[in-house]
């Protein structure tokens, strides 16, 4: 994974000093509130229901063993021992001290960590595919491109006060498990006629009150063009994208109203002035980065070992578990290791000090000490050897990390809703455990098969409910919490935006309501390898709405 | 209110006027963009230095043309979250050549110096005392950014190069 040079240090070093003298000034009084928010909110600080809540960046989702032991030693010391993973591979915690914040930036820096731009009217942390580097289909390791827009994008002087927030996503796979088109801009990784590497531009996707698939809008920029191409972009956004109404500042309205050929144009007119000049990437550069993402020394193995396929027979458990969160690696011999964040009736994405450290012991010990953070709340180990997959899943059941639901209906995406979230109409978490409760007999879930459930407690849909398989929007209806359901929305290269299904649920009735969704997918499948999402493709909403509503 | 110049609190020597009342007889003037339009030849007749003012609405396309004729623009920052003065002030310093004064105006703070610097600002219309004076620490809080600057300062990419810059030009094409 990438290392801080001395430049990088210097860089984290300045900005905890800059921020502890800004917390101080927001201390004596000599910054108001209001003059403080933007400066806090750039450094990941929100002030939420009952406190502080804290954002920290995990750029492109990577994390080392070393930092996740750190933020686990932040969790018991700050906070009240555990923290949340995020569905834009950050971390949060709910329960830290505005006093506390420049020892915790300092604590985060010592690992090469910081909290910058995760939040705020700018550029944001950095998302790209949890199978980076490990998957048989990449065209190039999307994170040689994440940290060349990462560091590009830190204070960046022209881009901290934008419209709105700012969200770029990478995947180098034609399968994309980064949701890029639902981005600000979405990046994927292609080759030209030539041969050589680049990026694919999509611009203007996003999910809020008004979602929006991403248009293409250069299919082929250089690795080296990319900077001054991202510029352009951002300077037309910063320029004209609206200002006189925060629902509709995003790029996605912009790109909407002026069309994807206007705003290609004016892209291109501003690149033409800044292209080739001080943002080229020159090949040192890139070369220097992508060494820091070498493969790891892999061993000579063969696929499937008589051990794992003997365990495999023996343990039904474990074959579920092999079915459901163990996925293909490009390599002989080597898996892909999911570990769910969502036990049965458990907080999605939410993980205790105690598993933090167990989950950075078994990375150290079975895959390179490193491990990825997923947009879909869950972590994933890249690289371990399959003669391992045993040991690793039994060590990761005594810390409860075991459970087989990977893609499953319990694999449940959930924002934090209005137990936490002051934008927050109704609550998502207990939704989320309600329905996970519901389900929670294993084989059922299998035999459903893929299904992503994806919960947001307001419009702002951090939940990503308008791409869940089944969405639901958690609204406020004269003071009383009601539930909207969506089918068929997906993240994916095929990306689609639910259609909602009609009227809304109670709070008591949402998990029937799912239920009965569910019931109806197994009813009119056409075979049980025919998934949730292709039988909604396939007859839309109207059985669903038939079963749903003509009884009421 | 105090004025920072290149880095130190000095005097003002530029009045504001606003788009109604009669011009002053004398004095370096700032006008607004619709002053400038309705009273361009009077404006012009006048011996003192001439400033023109922008809204963060009104792009820096609009006096292109007539960019030679200012000594100074002033682009306004009506709230700091409005950040397009940052783009704005780019594209006047970097694709339109301008070489005058630049100046930040309305709600320019502390917190804000360091970006409006490294955008091309020179000049600073400062609301809190305290901010003014503590004009140096806001651009000195770093030492490296990852971006190239257009004072010709070396972005940390620069810097990582310079073991190379001998035997290669950097950024050229084949």
């Amino acid at each position: 994974m990438y290392r801080y040079d001395e430049f990088d240090h210097a860089f984290v070093t300045e900005r905890v000093a800059q921020f502890r003298d800004q917390v101080a000034r927001r201390l004596n009084g000599e910054l108001t509130e209001e003059e403080f928010r933007p400066l806090r909110l750039m450094n990941g600080l929100y002030l939420q229901l009952h406190a502080y809540m804290l954002r920290v960046a995990i750029p492109y989702g990577v994390l080392s063993s070393r930092q996740l032991h750190k933020l686990a030693d932040i969790a018991t010391r700050y906070d009240r021992g555990y923290a949340h993973f995020t569905t834009r591979q950050n971390l949060q915690y709910n329960w830290p001290r505005l006093e506390d914040m420049p020892d915790i930036l300092a604590e985060m820096a010592s690992v090469e960590m910081h909290a910058l731009q995760t939040s705020g009217n700018c550029i944001r942390n950095i998302t790209a595919d949890q199978y980076a580097g490990v998957a048989a289909d990449e065209v190039e390791d999307p994170r040689i491109c994440g940290e060349i827009l990462r560091q590009w994008s830190s204070l960046h002087p022209e881009f901290s006060f934008l419209p709105r927030k700012f969200k770029i996503a990478i995947t180098g796979s034609p399968r994309d498990r980064a949701a890029i088109k639902l981005h600000d801009i979405g990046i994927v990784m292609v080759r030209n006629e030539a041969g050589g590497a680049g990026c694919e531009f999509w611009v203007g996707g996003g999910q809020g009150r008004t979602p929006v698939i991403a248009k293409c809008i250069n299919s082929f920029v250089p690795k080296r063009d990319m900077l001054s191409y991202a510029e352009a972009i951002l300077r037309v956004y910063n320029m004209h994208g609206r200002r006189d109404n925060i629902y509709k500042a995003r790029i996605k309205i912009l790109v909407n109203e002026i069309g994807i050929k206007e705003f290609s144009r004016q892209t291109n007119e501003q690149w033409a002035h800044i292209r080739d000049g001080a943002l080229d990437v020159p090949a040192e550069e890139i070369a220097r980065i992508t060494a820091y993402f070498a493969p790891p020394a892999y061993e000579q193995l063969q696929n499937e070992p008589a051990a794992l396929l003997q365990m495999r027979a023996a343990d039904p458990a474990f074959a579920a578990w092999l079915r459901s969160n163990v996925a293909a690696h490009k390599i002989p011999g080597y898996a892909i290791v999911n570990i769910s964040l969502k036990p049965i009736g458990g907080i999605p994405g939410d993980a205790t000090d105690a598993q933090m450290h167990a989950v950075a012991d078994l990375a150290e010990r079975y895959s390179f000490d490193e491990l990825r953070v997923t947009h879909e709340q869950n972590l994933t180990f890249a690289d371990v050897r399959q003669s391992d997959l045993y040991d690793l899943w039994r060590a990761l059941g005594k810390n409860g990390l075991a459970t087989p639901n990977i893609g499953l209906v319990s694999d449940i995406i959930a924002c934090p809703g209005l137990d936490y979230c002051a934008l927050a109409n109704a609550r998502s978490i207990p939704v989320a455990q309600r329905i996970s409760e519901r389900f929670a007999d294993l084989k059922r879930q299998h035999d459903i098969g893929d299904l992503k459930i994806k919960i947001s407690g307001c419009i702002n849909a951090c939940g990503h409910h308008h791409v869940g398989h089944i969405g639901i929007l958690g609204v406020d209806k004269k003071g009383v919490e009601f539930y909207q359901i969506t089918l068929g929305g997906s993240a994916d290269e095929n990306a689609s935006i639910g259609e909602i299904l009609g009227a809304a649920f109670s709070y008591d009735d949402v998990v029937d309501a799912v239920e009965k969704v569910i019931e109806t997918y197994l009813n009119i499948r056409t075979r049980p390898d025919e998934n949730f999402l292709a039988a909604v493709r396939r007859t839309g909403i109207a059985p669903f709405k038939e079963a749903l509503y003509a009884v009421r | 209110m105090q004025y920072v110049k290149h880095g130190k609190i000095c005097a003002d020597e530029w009045l504001h006027v606003g788009n109604e009342g009669d011009l002053p007889g004398q004095g370096n003037l700032i006008v607004p963009l619709a002053r400038w339009a309705a009273v361009r030849d009077e404006l012009l007749a006048r011996k003192n230095p001439l400033g023109i003012k922008l809204a963060s609405s009104e792009a820096p396309e609009r006096i292109r043309e007539d960019l030679g004729r200012f000594d100074l623009v002033a682009l306004e920052f009506p709230v700091f979250r409005d950040g397009r003065a940052y783009s704005h002030a780019r594209l006047l310093r970097e694709q339109y050549g301008f070489k005058g004064e630049l100046r930040a105006a309305g709600n320019v703070l502390y917190d804000q110096f360091s970006f409006m610097h490294r955008c091309g600002f020179d000049a600073y219309e400062v609301q809190k005392d305290s901010d003014a004076q503590r004009f140096a620490k806001a651009l000195s809080e770093f030492t490296v950014r990852y971006q190239p600057d257009p004072d010709g300062s070396p972005s940390i990419m620069e810097l990582r190069l310079q073991p190379y810059r001998n035997v290669k030009t950097v950024g050229a094409r084949p």
